[in-house]
């Protein structure tokens, strides 16, 4: 096929630089600052893409987001991407492109025999069928009908490339570089306004390359690169070239998509943009009209077909013939002509047509043919004629209503006054390879609709306007519906003056007053003589032979006659509509296709069409990668790590560590070869043999201080405060406002007017909110601060017999027998030399302390203990080894605390104060959360096998199991007792001592004997603590 | 959509913990029947439109404010301090 | 014939496709009905249904304020299961999910209930160890669910991150194999089609303005298409629910309404093959048939009646999926939305009787409702025809946060945005 290139032109293409890429292998020759699109037009490829449902074959429809068509896959293995817009991507040297939905290729594609079944394909078919013959078959279709959907296909490796995500700020955010958004820009920026002016394309001036305009006197091209220039210049304007604006939130705040440009060091970048005022100069894009075979390669935009000529020096064919409803696009066909692009004919509804744009056409060779309409396109893989009717003699759906146009009176009065029948055989067969087809233009309206009320049927453009803004917006330009760049590039300077205001800078007056004059428009109808025409109803070629297929949807392939059928059925509101017959909803959001449909329904409905309504935009309005949402928020870096300040001093000990919340915590310190049960079982009766040691840094740590800092603590926990001596240390149970148990800890009063509370790691944060809600909102008038300290301190637990001698080596300041510090007890000292706070508390039942000393400081008495307790059999423990230690005691933690416990269902309802009010009482005495029934905590032991946490009770033996009467919360296996231990929640757990039940265990296949019993398993009296 | 922190400044709603109604009134702390506990922690009156609420600057000073807010339109109108800080506080 | 079967598309195909009539009559409103059920979704709707097909009550009125199916049953994830760790739980959730088996068949309609299969990834020795709890729960229940290995994990997920590299890597998961993904729209079509078929009226576009009273019951409702009037009225309107029960001057329910963000990407070919949620954080994500990622995670935390939701959610949300499926970077995010949430305070719903006598209320299906959809009809047209909670709903009164007998499945009180 011969290549399409012209031989000059192309404002974006370097004609010096040229590569190759491959479309499905075959090399195809390129210019810097193609498209992909635009080299595989000028390379005459037709065919690069099948559609989704009856794999016709497709060419490039548009220049642009709108683009229904060609999409692409580019790359392979990790960076493959699927449903690449071949209209928007750059071409790249070497850049592997393929097409997708086909087998073999797009070219000849196998599934396009799949149409001959399209009768029974028609919208929501798949509703009405594969329901039987059985109840499962669904399952038994599905997996074909997931294959033949589906578009590209995408890599299962990890995508390498590096997202970013970034913010901006601005007084004035304008959206769009095309005229009216430079102008809002300059007088914006000109009023001292921090401005930004976003523009999807890699350039600035919108479609003024598509002009023949002068603007201020000069050229419309050197107007915006002078524009430009200024804007550049101004130390308060910040452009942001490619960088796509998708998503209008709340309070003014804009998500923006930057194309950094292929595989570089970043992909693209996310920006998040808090914007005072935003000006949406989103332009418009043209919409087709919907005719019999309208889909075939060779029928494209009218403006795609100028922008591929002029931008790219590619012609869009080389027989054309122009299908239109408009003067903009007669003005396109001129400088498509100029451009050396052969203009057959052009097509037109209107009867009458400007001299000044048919004359020059038609003096180079076009045929004008007015009063029809093209009512099919022939040709399969590529068009290869229209078939041309009388408007007559075509049905045309027309935006219903009262059309008041000149055009359309001119129509009406020829019918009604010209009434004889068309002519049998009226029909006109002319050839051509490309069908250009222009029904007018639709303003850019997704962020305005995002952000503001419905949209506004505009009459003179046929076409839904920006509706009332519900947030600081002005649209302007065509994105408000400005039918001429006189008027659009006006709008834009007042809407930057407007905007800057709004912000509060002064636009200064004479600047307000000035228009930027537009000058040289060699058409001046003020509406472009817009007849409007969504349709040409299919009619059948021949007699007995149906008409091709007339498409809205091209990428969903929704046909006009799906439709009907939706409206047929029922489905005859807007939003059911789109949900029925999926119109609108594939990657080109409904650009091209959503108005058409809606006119259809209008028609079928017999109604206006803006009184069918439409949907509402959503964000994104362009597809944005999943990767740039994210940033640098992934692998590794998906969350934030905790380490303790002994994590290294761990990683020296060779401890396993695991992921405990978000913090890194050692699990075992295994000796070679050691499993993790001899590990943490070693370590456990380590503990209660010698001495060891554990990093409890991951508590959480709370100073509560002021003068009624025990008032404070008094009313948030369950029970009293206020009565603790100084230099003492007290377990407390924290209830949540619905008498359920929230959380436990220690508080140690440090002063009169001071305490440290202890919370358990999983809840630190929590815990913390709770405490500053009840300070501001419930206790104002209590004068206390609340403040967290979780990271100041490095705490460790010495636990053990020899505890006592392994501190009494290294602190000073504090005796450390009974008397001088008891059980309970807390000082101030220094150990090793470091300041450091001693609490003589215990989880693990042992005669035990914990030490806090600074963060810093945390590291070199870990290794200190280890050092100076060396003799005394120091060893550290882990993880696992603690929750040994506190099950054996029956001390409760995350897993019984599961929130659903009331403190009776623990058997700590004597912690319960009769004495004082506090958060949760009142509603901690219902007598639901104290019912005999409830899950209650009691102990475990395996009476042969051992189980596993997560197993249930039951009271039947493997066979007959019975239903769940509780489950086992916590296991281990005890190396003081010599068997597997467990604490569980029981139904009524608290009167079944000494039952026997199972372990039922039946997802892990297991099912063992257990007896129930107190969850005190180790040293009931707390003899030991007391050592 | 952005909450004008009384301390930091305009900051996106993300650097907040949401906690709900700040019209419910708490009873007082000696209140030992059940029912004004029930309103309080259960009944909302869950408006469609303006709306007091209480939010934390979590991510931030860690103020907590009483925000006026919009729940159709999502449009904020004042925020302010409450606790100690806050107005006769 | 059936009215919708293989032969009948092939039948209508050869001629046209003329001959398919609406798959609801547009209906308009009687004076008087036996019930009236506020609420075109699907639960409204489903209710409808059952009304006209267990309890024989043909006059029966659906009254939506706008077209029916758009409001939560229309904007969601879309993921049907019953894997729930407590029993009033997972038995009403696994009659849903056996009245999901037949549904198609039951509607004449298909829904496409593809019993696909749900994964929920462990990321720690612990999470299994509650995963295994909340599974051994379920198949003593008579429930399927199985745990398995990180390589089995693979083997139905290809692409899913296994590797150490991950921040929070997979140790195994929890399946439900008959749990799966329904398409959301055909169940509300579908149970429209079938109440209409029954006589159903269903009444579209005719908001409820006001509640009549007659001597302290309620009698019907007031529409701008005039006023309707029936023995008992139903009411599920989820989101709405505190604006509507303020019509009949119903106030302080345990319910807030909050916006949960829905995320769809760009079709692509099968690439993730079971419905997955993420361990070490709160996503979930399965694959349309048309090709399209669905997935969703948190609320955006804060109250609103707008359907509409804000970045933070959106950028968590796609840190999340891509911590499970990191080739998903590339693919593209094509649609989000936001839906309003009827959150109740402890995570669970309310099917009962009242508050006032004639009325009936049906909500605090916080996000969950979707998979909800048959039982709930299914006991809520129980509870209104013989006047007293079916038994699989009989827990889920609204009497029981006062009582304090809450089914906090998530322990977190009554915060209703944190369940």
């Amino acid at each position: 096929m011969p290549g399409f290139r012209l031989a000059s032109g192309g404002t974006r293409i370097d004609r010096s630089a040229r590569f190759t890429f491959t479309f499905d292998g075959a090399p195809v020759e390129a210019f810097a600052g193609d498209t992909i699109a635009s080299a595989l037009i000028a390379s005459g490829r037709s065919i690069v893409a099948r559609s989704f449902k009856y794999h016709r074959p497709r060419g490039v429809f548009s220049a642009g987001a709108e683009e229904p068509n060609a999409l692409v896959t580019v790359g392979s293995g990790a960076v493959r991407e699927p449903n690449v817009n071949a209209a928007t991507r750059l071409a790249a040297p070497g850049m592997e492109v393929s097409g997708q939905n086909a087998f073999p290729s797009v070219e000849r594609d196998i599934g396009a025999v799949g149409e001959k079944l399209s009768p029974f394909l028609a919208a929501g078919f798949y509703y009405k069928t594969f329901i039987g013959p059985l109840k499962r078959s669904w399952m038994w279709y599905e997996p074909a009908i997931r294959r033949a959907a589906g578009m590209g296909r995408a890599s299962l490796e990890p995508d390498p490339a590096r997202y970013e995500k970034a913010s901006a700020f601005a007084d004035v955010l304008v959206v769009g570089a095309g005229p009216a958004g430079l102008a809002a820009a300059l007088t914006a920026g000109r009023a001292g306004a921090r401005v930004i002016l976003a523009e999807a394309a890699p350039g600035p001036g919108g479609a003024l390359d598509l002009e023949e305009a002068d603007i201020d006197g000069r050229p419309a091209g050197e107007w915006a690169a002078a524009a430009t220039v200024e804007l550049a210049g101004m130390e308060n304007v910040t452009l942001m070239p490619r960088t796509h604006v998708w998503g209008y939130y709340d309070g003014g705040v804009l998500a923006a998509l930057e194309d950094c440009g292929g595989e570089g060091e970043t992909r693209c970048r996310h920006w998040r943009i808090e914007a005072r005022q935003a000006v949406l100069a989103t332009g418009a894009i043209e919409r087709p009209i919907v005719f019999a075979g309208n889909d075939r390669p060779g029928v494209m935009l009218a403006s795609a077909g100028l922008a591929y000529a002029r931008r790219y020096g590619a012609a869009p064919g080389g027989n054309v013939i122009l299908f239109c409803n408009n003067d903009e696009a007669w003005r396109s066909a001129g400088l498509l002509a100029e451009a050396g692009v052969k203009i057959a004919a052009i097509v037109d509804p209107r009867t009458e047509i400007l001299d000044a744009l048919a004359r020059p056409l038609a003096e180079r060779g076009a045929e004008i043919i007015l009063s029809h309409v093209v009512a099919a396109a022939r040709g399969v893989k590529r068009v290869e004629g229209a078939t041309i009717v009388p408007v007559g003699e075509a049905a045309l759906a027309e935006a219903a209503g009262n059309i008041d146009r000149p055009g359309a009176q001119a129509q009406e009065s020829e019918q009604g006054e010209d009434a004889a029948p068309p002519a049998p055989g009226g029909a006109l067969e002319r050839a051509c390879d490309t069908i250009l087809v222009s029904g007018g233009f639709n303003p850019v309206i997704n962020l305005a609709s995002q952000a503001g009320g419905p949209p506004v049927w505009r009459e003179e453009i046929a076409a839904f306007v920006p509706g009332e803004p519900r947030q600081a917006f002005i649209a302007a330009g065509a994105a408000a519906g400005a039918p001429t760049l006189e008027i659009a590039i006006n709008q834009g300077a007042e809407a930057g003056a407007l905007a800057a205001s709004a912000a509060g800078f002064e636009a200064r007056n004479e600047e307000l007053a000035v228009k930027i004059p537009v000058e040289g428009l060699r058409v001046t109808t003020e509406d472009g003589g817009l007849l409007p025409l969504f349709e040409v109803e299919p009619q059948g070629a021949k007699p007995g032979k149906a008409a091709d297929k007339a498409f809205v949807d091209l990428q969903h392939d929704v046909t006009a006659a799906d439709i009907r059928l939706a409206h047929q059925e029922g489905f005859a509101d807007a939003e059911h509509l789109k949900r029925y017959t999926t119109l609108g909803m594939a990657n080109d959001q409904g650009r091209t296709s959503a108005l058409a449909g809606l006119a259809i329904l209008a028609g079928e409905r017999e109604m206006p069409l803006p009184a069918v309504g439409s949907t509402r935009f959503r964000p994104p309005a362009i597809p944005v990668p999943l990767g740039t949402l994210a940033g640098r928020e992934r692998g590794r870096h998906a969350a934030p790590v905790r380490r303790s300040p002994l994590h290294h001093a761990h990683l020296a000990a060779g401890a396993q560590m695991m992921e405990a919340g978000l913090w890194m915590r050692p699990r075992i310190y295994p000796k070679r070869g050691e499993t993790l049960f001899a590990a943490y079982t070693r370590e456990a009766r380590h503990v209660r043999r010698a001495v060891g040691i554990a990093d409890v840094s991951t508590l959480g740590k709370i100073e509560v201080a002021g003068p009624d800092a025990a008032a404070f603590l008094d009313r948030v926990y369950a029970n009293n405060f206020s009565n603790l001596a100084v230099g003492k240390a007290r377990y407390g149970l924290m209830l949540r406002e619905d008498g359920f148990v929230f959380d436990d800890g220690t508080a140690w009063r440090l002063a009169e007017d001071r305490y440290l509370a202890t919370t358990t790691t999983a809840k630190a944060a929590e815990v913390m909110l709770h405490l500053e809600f009840l300070a501001a909102a419930a206790f104002p008038e209590l004068k206390v601060s609340l403040t967290s300290v979780s990271d100041q301190y490095a705490g460790i637990a010495v636990a053990g017999p020899k505890a006592r001698e392994l501190l009494a080596r290294l602190v000073e300041g504090t005796g450390m027998d009974n008397d001088a510090f008891p059980f309970m007890g807390v000082r101030e000292a220094t150990v090793g030399g470091a300041p450091a706070l001693l609490a003589r508390l215990s989880f693990s039942g042992e005669n035990a302390y914990e030490v806090y000393v600074g963060a810093d400081h945390g590291p070199f008495i870990w290794k200190l203990l280890l050092e100076k307790g060396a003799d005394l059999e120091v060893a550290p423990y882990g993880l696992e080894a603690m929750g040994t230690l506190r099950i054996e005691k029956g001390h409760v933690a995350g897993p019984e605390l599961n929130g659903r416990v009331s403190a009776h269902d623990l058997g700590m309802e004597k912690l319960l104060s009769t004495k004082k009010p506090f958060v949760g009482k009142p509603l901690a005495q219902r007598p639901a959360l104290s019912e005999p029934g409830r899950l209650q905590l009691v102990g475990v032991i395996a009476a042969d096998e051992a189980f596993r946490a997560g197993a249930h009770l039951v009271a039947g033996p493997a066979e007959q199991p019975g239903p769940s009467e509780g489950h086992i919360t916590s296991v281990t296996f005890s190396p003081a007792l010599g068997k597997t231990i467990g604490l569980a929640l029981l139904k009524g757990g608290r009167e079944r001592r000494g039952e026997s039940l199972y372990a039922a265990d039946p997802i892990r296949g297991g099912h063992c004997r257990v007896e129930v019993v107190s969850p005190h398993f180790v040293d009931p009296k707390g003899e030991r603590l007391h050592g | 959509m952005l909450i004008p922190c009384p301390v930091c400044g305009q900051r996106d709603a993300g650097e907040f913990f949401y906690r709900g109604d700040a019209t419910a009134a708490r009873p007082p702390l000696e209140e030992e029947a059940e029912r004004p506990w029930v309103e309080y922690v259960y009944a909302r009156h869950n408006p469609r439109g303006e709306h007091l609420e209480f939010w934390q600057h979590a991510h931030g000073c860690r103020q907590l404010l009483v925000v006026r807010r919009n729940t159709e339109t999502h449009e904020v109108f004042e925020a302010r301090l409450v606790g100690p800080f806050g107005e006769g506080g | 014939m059936a009215e919708y079967s293989a032969l009948r598309v092939i039948s209508e195909g050869l001629r046209g496709n003329r001959g398919w009539r609406p798959a609801w009559r547009k209906a308009e409103p009687k004076p008087r009905y036996d019930v009236i059920i506020v609420g075109g979704g699907g639960h409204g709707l489903a209710t409808a249904y059952y009304l006209a097909k267990n309890h024989g009550i043909r006059q029966v009125a659906v009254v939506e304020r706008g077209p029916i199916g758009l409001g939560n049953v229309g904007r969601n994830t879309t993921i049907v299961r019953s894997n729930y760790l407590l029993p009033e739980n997972y038995h009403f959730y696994e009659w849903s999910l056996k009245l999901w088996e037949g549904l198609s068949h039951e509607l004449n309609y298909n829904v496409m209930f593809s019993q696909r299969g749900v994964l929920n990834l462990a990321h720690s020795p612990e999470q299994l160890d509650a995963y295994a709890e909340r599974g051994n729960a379920m198949r003593l229940a008579g429930i399927d669910a199985d745990l398995i290995g990180r390589e089995a994990v693979g083997q139905l997920c290809p692409g899913l991150d296994l590797s150490e590299e991950a921040r929070f890597p997979v140790v195994g998961g929890l399946i439900q194999r008959r749990a799966g993904t329904a398409r959301h729209d055909a169940v509300a079509w579908g149970y429209a089609h079938a109440a209409d078929r029954l006589g159903v009226d269903i009444i579209e576009n005719a908001p409820v303005t006001d509640f009549i009273m007659e001597a302290g019951e309620v009698a019907g409702v007031v529409t701008p298409r005039g006023e309707i009037r029936a023995e008992k009225v139903g009411v599920a309107v989820a989101g709405m629910t505190s604006e509507v029960m303020r019509l009949a001057g119903i106030d302080g329910l345990p319910i807030e309404s909050h916006v949960l963000q829905g995320f769809v990407s760009e079709p692509v070919k099968p690439l993730v093959n079971c419905v997955v949620t993420y361990g070490a954080g709160h996503m979930y994500v399965s694959q349309s048939d048309k090709g399209g990622l669905v997935f969703g995670g948190s609320l955006d935390f804060y109250n609103s009646y707008a359907q509409r939701g804000n970045l933070p959610a959106v950028h968590e949300m796609a840190r999340e999926l891509l911590a499970v499926f990191p080739n998903a970077a590339r693919i593209k995010l094509l649609r989000s939305w936001g839906g309003v949430m009827d959150m109740s305070l402890d995570g669970s719903p309310i099917i009962a009787p009242g508050p006032l006598p004639g009325l009936y209320l049906n909500c605090g299906w916080c996000y969950g409702g979707f998979k909800a959809t048959p039982a709930s009809g299914w006991c809520f047209a129980h509870t209104i025809a013989r006047e007293e909670p079916h038994a699989l709903s009989a827990p889920f009164t609204l009497t029981r946060f006062a009582e304090g007998r809450h089914i906090d499945e998530a322990g977190t009180g009554a915060m209703a945005g944190l369940h």
